[in-house]
C-alpha cells in the first residue's frame, strides 16, 4: 500500500497536464457503474433518512408532519439513549483493553512453531465463521439460568450452597455477558488480522534481536509488536466501528433488555423505527450513529492512521 | 462490430423475455395470502383450502407465504411501509390496523360484507376488531382470551382446595405454592408482553370498561388511580418473588416450557398456550390432563366484573390492491364449514356463527364460552392502541418487574406516550 502511495505521488508530477485530464476521464468512466450503484444504495438512502428524521412520519404514506429538530432534540434529552451511548462505549473500552491484547496474544502464539498450530488457528477462528444470531442463540443457552438446561450454571451450581446466576436476566450481569459472547465471536477475526501482520515482519530483524541476546518478552516488546503498529491501528479502528454499530447479537441474547441495561444505539434505533413505527425519530437515531461513527473515522484516520502513510514515506 | 452486435442481440433477448413473462402474467390472477400457521398440520389446512380453491377457479392462483409470529410483523411492516401490501394478511386489528388504514393501505370491504348477509356470519364486536372509522378492512377468523393456565397436579400439592377468584386469594395460593418448593409461575420477562397481560388485567378488574374508555377517549388519563392502583396490585405479586429465577432474561417458549414441564405451576396466557406448552416440553405433550384453566381473579372493590374478558385472536385484513378474487377465497376459507375445520385442527377458536362444532377441546369451549358472555371485553391493550403506546406500555410493565420504575412512574410514562398519540 505504501510503494503504491508513493508511486501514485510521483505519477502525478512525471505527467503532461493533458494525459492527467484524459486519465482522469479514463478513471471516471470506469468507475461509473459502481458510482451508480454507490449513490442509489449508499448516498440516497442517507440523505432520504436525513430528510425523513425531521418529520414525525410512522413510515406509511407520504411524510408530511413536519417537526424540524424536535426527534433529535428528544433523543439526546432520552436517558435511555444515554445509556445506548454508554453501553457502546463500555463495549469499545472492554474490546480495546481485553479482546485486542487476548488476540495479539494468541496470533503470536500460533504463529511459532506450536506443535498443533493449525488445530488451534482453527479452533479460535471458528466462531467467527457462525453468523452473530447462531452464536447469540448458542451463548443464550449456555447462560440459561435454570442450572439444569444452562451449561454455565450447571458447572457453577455445583459448588455447594450457591444460587445459580442470573445471568441475561440480571440488569447487572447482563452486559458481561454480552461482551463475553462479542469477545468470543471475534476475537479469531482480530487474531487472522494479527496473524496477517506477524507475516509481513520479515524473520531476520526477530533473528537479529536473538543474537544480540534478546529475551522472548524483549523481543515481543520492543520488535514484534512496534512492528505490528500499523495492523493494531486497523483492528482497533475496526474494532471501535463494529462496539458502536453492535446489533445482531445483543438483539439475539437479551434484545437489549432487562429494562435497557444491554441497550446500543442500534437498537435503539430499531426499536424506535420498526417496533414503535416511529420511523422518522428512529432516521434521526440512525443520523446521530452516522455522526458519531463518521466523527470518530475521520478524526482516527486523522490522529493515528495518518502516521501509516508518513512512516510509509520515511521509511 | 461483433461486439456491437453482440449487445444489440442481446438487448433484444432481454426485451423478448421481459414481454413475453408480462403476457403470461395476464392470464392469471395472483392472490397473495400471508399468514402464521406454521404449523405442519396446520399449515396443509391452509394449502387444502388454497388448492381447493384453485381447483374450482382454474384461473387464480393463490400463493402462500406462511411465516413464523415475530418474523411476521417484521416483514409485513417492511412490506406496508414500502406501499406494497399482499392480497389477504393475517392481522391482530387494533392500533396497527388503525395506522395501515389511515395510510390508505387496506382495501374497503364494507360493501362486500353487506352482501349476500356476509356480514351476519359474526359478532358485531368481533367483526369491528378489524374495522376503523366506521369501515370494515377485514374479518375475524380467531377470538380468545388471556386467563391463567395451571398445573392441577403443583396446585394439589400446595394444598390449594379451589382456585382463586379474588385477588388476594391469589396472592395467598403463590405463597401456598412457593411454600410447597414450585415456581407459582413463569413469566418471559425479556419478550413484555406477557408481563403487560398482569397489568392490564389489573387495570381492567379495578376500573372496569369506564376506565379505560375515558383514558382513550381523552376525557380520562392513563395516570389516573386505576392505572396507578394496578401497578401497586402487581408490585404486591413481584414483591413475592413468584417468578423463575432469570425470569427477564426468558422469553416466551422458556415460559410455555417451564409449565409445559410441571417446573411451574401457573402462566398467564391465551388460549395458545397448551400448544406451546407442549412444543416446548420434553416429552412433547405437555401437561395432558392435568391441565387447568381459571379467569383472571377479581380485585376486591373494583368496578370491573370477574367475567369481563381480555384477550383477542386473529382475521384477516386485505390489502389495497387486492383483485376481487381475493375476497371472494377469503370469503371461502371463512365459511362456517371452512372455519369448522379449521377449529378442528386446534388453529382457532372460530368466530364464524355455526362453526362451534367444530369446537371439541373442552377448554377451547370453556374460554368460547367466557368470551360470548363477557360483559366487557377488551382486546389486549398493545394490540388495540397506537404501536408507540403499545410498546412504552410493555416496556414500562418490564420496569416495573424489574423495580427500576415506580407504579406512578409507569402510569405517567404511559400517559405522556398516549398524550402525544391519541391526542
Amino acid at each position: 500500500m505504501n510503494d503504491l502511495f508513493i508511486a501514485g505521488n510521483q505519477h502525478k508530477y512525471i505527467l503532461s497536464p493533458q494525459k492527467r485530464n484524459r486519465d482522469t476521464l479514463t478513471a471516471l468512466f470506469f468507475l461509473i457503474p459502481t458510482l451508480i450503484f454507490f449513490f442509489i444504495f449508499i448516498i440516497y438512502p442517507i440523505i432520504q433518512s436525513l430528510y425523513y428524521s425531521f418529520f414525525n412520519w410512522k413510515g406509511f404514506g407520504p411524510a408530511i408532519n413536519f417537526v424540524g429538530l424536535r426527534n433529535y432534540e428528544k433523543i439526546l434529552t432520552d436517558s435511555v439513549f444515554a445509556k445506548a451511548v454508554g453501553n457502546g462505549l463500555l463495549i469499545v473500552v472492554l474490546s480495546l483493553i481485553v479482546q485486542l491484547p487476548i488476540s495479539i496474544a494468541l496470533a503470536i502464539m500460533v504463529r511459532n512453531d506450536m506443535p498443533g498450530r493449525s488445530f488451534f488457528r482453527t479452533i479460535f477462528f471458528m466462531p467467527f465463521v457462525f453468523s452473530e444470531s447462531i452464536a447469540g442463540i448458542i451463548w443464550v443457552s449456555m447462560f440459561k439460568p435454570d442450572p439444569s438446561i444452562g451449561f454455565l450454571n450447571a458447572i457453577w451450581t455445583l459448588i455447594p450452597g450457591v444460587k445459580p446466576l442470573e445471568f441475561l436476566g440480571d440488569t447487572s450481569q447482563v452486559m458481561m455477558c454480552v461482551f463475553i459472547a462479542l469477545t468470543w465471536k471475534y476475537l479469531g477475526f482480530h487474531m487472522l488480522l494479527y496473524m496477517a501482520g506477524l507475516a509481513n515482519i520479515p524473520r531476520e530483524i526477530e533473528e537479529a534481536a536473538i543474537i544480540d541476546g534478546a529475551s522472548n518478552w524483549q523481543i515481543i516488546r520492543n520488535v514484534t509488536l512496534p512492528l505490528l503498529s500499523t495492523t493494531i491501528r486497523t483492528s482497533v479502528y475496526l474494532s471501535v466501528l463494529g462496539s458502536l454499530q453492535q446489533f445482531g447479537l445483543i438483539w439475539i441474547m437479551s434484545k437489549g433488555g432487562p429494562v435497557n441495561a444491554s441497550e446500543t444505539m442500534a437498537i435503539y434505533m430499531y426499536r424506535f423505527g420498526f417496533m414503535r413505527l416511529a420511523l422518522g425519530y428512529g432516521c434521526a437515531v440512525g443520523v446521530i450513529l452516522l455522526l458519531i461513527c463518521l466523527i470518530f473515522s475521520v478524526s482516527y484516520q486523522r490522529l493515528v492512521k495518518q502516521q501509516d502513510y508518513l512512516g510509509g514515506l520515511y521509511s | 462490430m461483433t461486439r456491437k452486435l453482440s449487445v444489440i442481440l442481446s438487448l433484444v433477448l432481454v426485451c423478448v423475455f421481459a414481454v413475453s413473462s408480462a403476457a403470461y402474467a395476464a392470464d392469471k390472477v395472483t392472490v397473495r395470502w400471508w399468514h402464521i400457521f406454521t404449523e405442519e398440520s396446520q399449515k396443509a389446512v391452509c394449502q387444502k383450502f388454497a388448492d381447493d380453491y384453485m381447483a374450482a377457479n382454474p384461473d387464480v392462483t393463490i400463493e402462500m407465504t406462511v411465516m413464523e409470529n415475530e418474523a411476521f410483523k417484521t416483514k409485513l411492516t417492511t412490506v406496508m411501509q414500502g406501499g406494497n401490501p399482499p392480497d389477504i394478511i393475517h392481522s391482530w386489528g387494533g392500533g396497527v390496523l388503525n395506522d395501515y388504514a389511515k395510510a390508505g393501505l387496506l382495501r374497503d370491504i364494507t360493501a362486500d360484507l353487506d352482501k349476500d348477509g356476509w356480514r351476519d356470519l359474526y359478532g358485531a364486536g368481533a367483526l369491528e376488531t378489524y374495522g376503523a372509522g366506521g369501515k370494515n378492512y377485514g374479518i375475524p377468523n380467531d377470538m380468545g382470551m388471556i386467563g391463567f393456565w395451571y398445573n392441577t397436579e403443583l396446585f394439589e400439592k400446595a394444598g390449594i382446595k379451589a382456585v382463586p377468584t379474588t385477588w388476594s386469594e391469589f396472592l395467598a395460593d403463590v405463597q401456598l405454592l412457593k411454600d410447597s418448593g414450585t415456581i407459582p409461575i413463569a413469566v418471559a420477562g425479556q419478550d413484555k408482553w406477557p408481563a403487560m397481560y398482569y397489568w392490564t388485567y389489573l387495570a381492567s378488574r379495578i376500573g372496569g370498561k369506564a376506565a379505560f374508555d375515558a383514558a382513550y377517549d381523552r376525557t380520562g388519563s392513563f395516570a389516573d388511580p386505576t392505572f396507578v392502583e394496578a401497578g401497586y396490585k402487581l408490585k404486591e405479586l413481584i414483591d413475592m418473588e413468584p417468578f423463575q429465577d432469570g425470569f427477564l432474561g426468558s422469553i416466551y417458549n422458556d415460559e410455555g416450557g417451564l409449565v409445559g414441564n410441571g417446573k411451574a405451576a401457573m402462566e398467564l396466557m391465551g388460549q395458545w398456550a397448551p400448544t406451546v406448552q407442549a412444543d416446548n416440553s420434553v416429552d412433547k405433550k405437555g401437561l395432558g390432563d392435568k391441565l387447568g384453566w381459571f379467569p383472571f381473579p377479581a380485585v376486591e372493590g373494583g368496578a370491573g366484573s370477574v367475567a369481563d374478558a381480555m384477550g383477542g385472536g386473529g382475521g384477516f385484513i386485505v390489502g389495497k390492491d387486492a383483485p376481487d378474487e381475493a375476497i371472494d377465497f377469503l370469503k371461502f376459507i371463512n365459511t362456517a364449514e371452512a372455519q369448522a375445520t379449521m377449529a378442528k385442527a386446534g388453529m382457532v377458536i372460530p368466530c364464524a356463527k355455526g362453526a362451534e362444532v367444530g369446537l371439541t377441546d373442552p377448554f377451547k369451549l370453556q374460554i368460547k364460552a367466557a368470551v360470548d358472555n363477557a360483559p366487557y371485553f377488551q382486546l389486549y391493550y398493545d394490540q388495540f392502541l397506537p404501536s408507540a403506546t403499545a410498546q412504552v406500555i410493555n416496556d414500562s410493565i418490564q420496569g416495573l418487574f424489574a423495580g427500576t420504575m415506580t407504579p406512578e412512574e409507569v402510569a405517567q410514562a404511559i400517559e405522556d406516550s398516549a398524550a402525544e398519540e391519541l391526542g
